[in-house]
């Protein structure tokens, strides 16, 4: 299962929520203002960091660059263009997303 | 004397009251189109030489950092216009100290210099206006 979160950690649980259900071998990845999720030093990094132990975590990059962003991401989490996000759809049996 | 115009007072008397202004921004830019709706809002209103304060806390400190590059988003990148506010006398720009904290952010990632204040001063702040508009 991919897992996608379009929305910031620091305004809805999405992310939070996301996390709790991953199951084995879920990936997540973060687009939109999701990307805010990717972040180190903010009240949510921890959370993230926990789940990037047992769970690939992908970002797509262009959302990340247009919030200036772009050196600030967690150690780890994978960075992907448009065409990453269509390569893991793909590699993906089903995909849900946290709105 | 308003004959000639039709019973039109042309020379109204414009000079009013002077009313403080806040617009409270809260959302990350481009998610949502609050932050840019915002910004029109706040270049509109500049014209009527109100008494004008900006507001970020919250996501909303999201939207005066630096580095923003959307090409790849395709979408518009507003944020260099936060520097012009200060040519429209718009220079009261105020962030939220535990707001951008919370975010691993300081005062030198802000795209504009900004005046960083605590959640009790920013409540001062908002207390004091007129007007508050919130997006």
């Amino acid at each position: 299962m991919l897992h996608t979160v379009n929305k910031s950690p620091t305004e809805r649980n999405a992310l939070d929520s996301c996390l709790k259900h991953l199951t084995k071998g879920a990936a997540v990845l973060l687009i939109e203002d999701g990307v805010y999720g990717a972040l180190k030093g903010t009240s949510t990094t921890k959370t993230v960091e926990q789940a990037l132990k047992s769970h690939p975590i992908y970002a797509l990059y262009p959302d990340i660059e247009a919030r200036g962003m772009q050196d600030r991401v967690i150690d780890g989490i994978k960075l992907v263009d448009y065409n990453g996000f269509v390569d893991l759809v793909a590699e993906h049996a089903n995909v849900q997303a946290w709105l | 004397m308003t004959e000639a115009t039709g019973g039109i007072e042309m020379e109204e008397d414009t000079s009013g009251k002077v009313k403080k202004f806040l617009y409270v921004n809260r959302k990350a830019p481009y998610g949502t189109i609050y932050a840019l709706e915002s910004l029109e809002v706040v270049l509109i209103a500049a014209a009527f030489d109100q008494d004008v304060s900006l507001a970020f806390l919250d996501d909303g400190v999201y939207q005066v950092v630096k580095g923003q590059h959307t090409k790849g988003i395709d979408v518009k990148n507003f944020s260099p216009t936060y520097r012009a506010l200060e040519g429209y006398d718009i220079e009261k720009l105020y962030v939220e100290k535990e707001s951008m904290e919370a975010r691993g952010l300081k005062e030198s990632d802000f795209i504009v210099p900004m005046k960083i204040i605590g959640a009790q001063e920013m409540a001062g702040l908002m207390q004091s206006q007129d007007v508050v508009l919130s997006f």
